[in-house]
């Protein structure tokens, strides 16, 4: 059986991956959105010919550059994390996972990097056209890269298109197009994506405000915020679209996370969704009543019934529900999961014990009976519980996820306001003399990192403790190696990229106050 | 149509990738190489920046196989990838780290305020370039020498050895596929700085360069070579799947497949001919030779590291905890949808092909290095 890791060694090994992939993710949403807005641009100077949109798209290409190389730096060690860290994971779910990596590399990787060669240095070396059409396929090839990776995540959260095969004691794939076109995954490509280009939009409006602020290269600024603003107001829009969708998904795939997300402890019809809230201690009660869970909170009556379910009236379960079970709801008590899911670990040992005996006739029993529909409905769907015995290991980190989501809410109602704002004034007033706008446009790009960021600790520490939801537990996941030895390569990432996160800042911060090339 | 192919020739269909990116990636060490030679080659800063250009156009080509050839790995062979990467920890993370240094060198090396200085990301250029060849020849090494793991029943790897794969610098083997990858890669970029650079300077002194790395080059490789066809091989009983040691394995492999005999001859002798072309012909278009020489050979170690009923990633610990590319591998299922992605792969290599020489028909000159807009 799997070789449960101490909680030393899973609570660094968590931290590392978290380390590792929020450094990556510092830099891949710019990325996914400003290779578009920078192909915009490209094809503006392409049809009209004016110099001043090809030193536009020279300048923020140079600013792209500077945050490609680094992207690149921190996404390597997360491709070979999973292997590294968490290699008892990767076994389990390789069969699935490795297709989406593999053709990642396969389609996207190389089409970004040779397209990217040609888009810095093919000015002089290819036509015009044919250069635009690197700086596109750059762009659709970095977008391309995040959708297999994000597919491979939205498995995770809801494993479908698969079955276990007890001979080789891992998940195999059944259907590739479940896997690829399920709804999690799907609304995780589109939300993240579009999430990149909101915050690539703030970036170049932000860059462009200071550029104004400082009364330098004025008609450049303008017309990048032009294209930003539009690109940004049309993405935004898109993404609170894909956000509600998203959420609608994990009402039924990931009801705990729901209840993280929103503080809800006692479920009930017609449930509000809380707009502004204090939590108290919301980890420890579990007997609370509605409401008691925080100092002081705003609710929108019925809304959150009626974003995850589309019926205002719908039963929103809350953790206690999940956790004890609610008979009339139809849901099941978390120990009663965990009973089935022990039956589950047990039967799969008899059969590995009979197979290794060479006990032909009772492993073709097990065989049989591991592999029906019925075995799987009833045990397999929670083999993951088996790894626990206490209920409340089963709450993620409430105070994280609540907080979390709703900053990043909160930010992205915020951005619609800001893209829709730069647009008027720039059409219909003098946008140089709103300073106090441009300058908080400036300030809204560390808003866009934080909501951004925020996003992903909803998605990840909202559906702890699973690593793959209901089948494999984040502890059951991890490589045996030393704690130490994680302990120490943790700080040696620790250092190493903030290092180089300083070097990219500056080196960023200098190349905006020289600004673009004459 | 791949749904009819067997999961055996499946397996076999993916290994062949599987070498075929293995073989790619040691020939764009040429990268690699070359930047352990920008201090050798390069004594002014208009000729290191010649030279960084000229491999800094190609560095993620290098880096791109590198990142498929793992994603490769995970998806058709995922024992191995949760094998040998949750086991020789290490080593891999070593390898990784001279990865992530190189990814920012050449972008922030000349651009101003870059709070390290530009020496400090030469070194790092240089560190990949050593470090990044020497290690992964190492660790390929352990496909033919074997490594210290046990897989419990639930396929879980248990690694025996303190040291986390770094005890595979204890095999004078592995070193020396260490050592071959390190040369190989460095005389790779010494051609390839004679074939893509309009200097005099910089190609003189390339050439004299060049005996000094594709001399060892030779000697050790063919220490390795010769190691590699009189030692013990992992042999797997096709039947069975029983793994037991076999004498002259590798040279009964390489015997037994005569058109992997036929390539691998090949190969030598491309690799070979590009040197000698440019040593004693005193031409400049030796990579064109080498290049694939190197693809061919390297081609061949992979197969016959995994062909033949034989173990790729042999257990010292377990014999019969032992990789094979039928226990290793994927399901069927899976193997038959990315055989299908797989089919894009020509159409992925024309296109590169095609804009490769459309960026290298002309040298590159110091002249370009003046009007550029985007110089590393």
């Amino acid at each position: 059986m799997i070789e449960l890791a101490d909680l030393s060694l899973v609570s660094w090994s968590r931290a590392q991956f978290a380390l590792t992939a929020m450094y990556h993710w510092l830099f891949v949403p710019l990325t996914l959105g400003i290779t578009f807005i920078i192909a915009f641009m490209e094809t503006i100077y392409v049809r009209t010919g004016n110099e001043e949109w090809k030193r536009m798209t020279k300048f923020w290409m140079t600013l792209f550059g500077i945050n490609f190389a680094i992207g690149v730096a921190t996404g390597i060690i997360l491709e070979f994390e999973f292997g590294t860290n968490w290699s008892a994971y990767s076994w389990f779910v390789g069969d699935i996972f490795g297709a989406p990596l593999a053709i990642e590399g396969m389609l996207a990787f190389f089409m970004e990097s040779t397209f990217i060669a040609i888009m810095f240095f093919g000015w002089n070396k290819v036509s015009k056209k044919v250069h635009l059409l690197a700086t596109w396929l750059t762009a659709v090839g970095a977008n391309l890269s995040a959708l297999w990776i994000l597919v491979a995540n939205g498995w995770m959260q809801d494993p479908v298109g698969m079955f276990f095969n007890p001979d080789t004691a891992r998940n195999e794939m059944q259907n590739f197009w479940e896997v690829l076109f399920s709804q999690v995954a799907v609304d995780k490509w589109l939300h993240t994506t579009s999430s990149g280009f909101v915050l690539a939009s703030i970036f170049v409006i932000g860059i462009s405000s200071w550029f104004l602020l400082k009364k330098r290269e004025v008609s450049l600024a303008k017309k990048s915020i032009l294209v930003a603003a539009v690109f940004g107001l049309i993405s935004s829009i898109y993404l609170v679209g894909t956000g509600d969708s998203s959420a609608k998904s994990v009402a039924v795939t990931q009801p705990m996370k729901l209840a993280a997300m929103e503080g809800l402890y006692n479920g009930e019809e017609g449930t509000g969704l809380v707009a502004i809230g204090l939590l108290k201690d919301a980890n420890t009660d579990r007997s609370s009543e509605p409401l008691s869970n925080f100092y002081v909170k705003m609710e929108i009556p019925k809304f959150l019934s009626f974003l995850a379910f589309a019926d205002w009236n719908a039963f929103v379960p809350g953790i206690n529900d999940l956790l004890e079970g609610n008979e009339e709801q139809g849901i099941m008590a978390a120990t009663e999961k965990i009973e089935r899911g022990k039956v589950a670990i047990r039967k799969l040992s008899e059969f590995k014990e009979a197979k290794k005996n060479g006990n032909e006739a009772i492993a073709r029993a097990l065989r049989d009976e591991l592999t029906s529909e019925q075995f799987k409905e009833e045990y397999f769907s929670y083999f993951g519980y088996g790894y626990f015995t206490d209920v409340k290991d089963l709450i993620p980190n409430i105070p994280l996820t609540f907080y979390s989501f709703h900053i990043m809410v909160a930010l992205g109602f915020l951005f619609v306001a800001l893209f829709a704002l730069s647009l008027f004034l720039l059409l219909k007033k003098d946008i140089t003399r709103w300073r106090w706008f441009l300058r908080f446009a400036v300030l809204a790009i560390p808003l866009a990192y934080i909501a951004s960021m925020s996003g992903w600790v909803v998605a990840e520490v909202g559906r702890q403790p699973w690593v793959v939801q209901d089948l494999m537990p984040t502890m059951a996941g991890v490589t045996r190696i030393s704690s130490g030895s994680v302990k120490l390569t943790f700080w040696l990432f620790v250092v190493l990229f903030t290092i180089l996160l300083i070097a990219e800042l500056k080196i960023m911060f200098r190349q905006i106050k020289i600004g673009p090339k004459h | 149509m791949l749904e009819n192919l067997s999961h055996l020739a499946l397996q076999h269909y993916w290994w062949v990738i599987i070498s075929l990116l293995g073989a790619l990636f040691v020939f764009l060490t040429f990268v690699q190489g070359g930047q352990t030679l920008i201090y050798t080659i390069g004594k002014t800063e208009g000729e290191k920046t010649l030279l960084l250009n000229t491999l800094g156009r190609k560095w993620e080509f290098t880096f791109t196989t590198l990142v498929t050839f793992g994603g490769a790995f995970f998806a058709s062979f995922p024992l191995f990838y949760a094998t040998s990467f949750g086991g020789a920890y290490w080593v891999w993370l070593l390898i990784l780290v001279a990865f992530i240094i190189q990814a920012v060198s050449y972008e922030f090396r000349k651009k101003p305020a870059n709070f390290l200085g530009a020496k400090t990301y030469e070194i790092f250029l240089v560190i990949n370039g050593v470090a990044g060849t020497i290690l992964i020849g190492t660790a390929v090494g352990t496909f033919f020498n074997g490594a210290e793991f046990i897989l419990n029943d639930m396929n879980q790897v248990l690694w025996q050895n303190s040291a986390r794969g770094l005890e595979a610098v204890l095999n004078i083997h592995n070193v020396a596929l260490g050592a071959t990858v390190f040369f190989l890669a460095r005389t790779l970029g010494l051609l390839y700085f004679i074939y893509t650079i309009d200097d005099e300077t910089i190609v003189n002194r390339s050439r004299k360069r060049l005996i000094y790395c594709a001399l060892p080059f030779l000697v050790v490789f063919l220490f390795f070579v010769i190691f590699l066809f009189l030692k013990d091989g992992f042999a797997v009983n096709s039947e069975t799947g029983v793994i037991s040691v076999e004498p002259y394995k590798y040279w009964n492999n390489l015997i037994q497949m005569p058109l992997a005999l036929v390539i691998f001859l090949l190969g030598v002798v491309g690799v070979l001919w590009g040197i000698i072309t440019v040593l004693f012909r005193n031409r400049d278009n030796g990579f064109l030779f080498a290049g694939p020489g190197a693809v061919l050979t390297v081609f061949v170690l992979f197969i016959l590291a995994g062909f033949n009923n034989t173990s790729f990633y042999p257990s010292l610990s377990d014999m019969q905890s032992s990789l094979t590319i039928q226990n290793a591998s994927s399901s069927r299922f899976t193997l038959v949808v990315m055989s299908y992605v797989s089919l894009i792969i020509p159409f992925v290599f024309a296109y590169i092909y095609y804009f490769w020489r459309a960026m290298n028909r002309k040298k590159i000159t110091d002249e370009e290095m003046n009007n550029e807009s985007h110089v590393y």
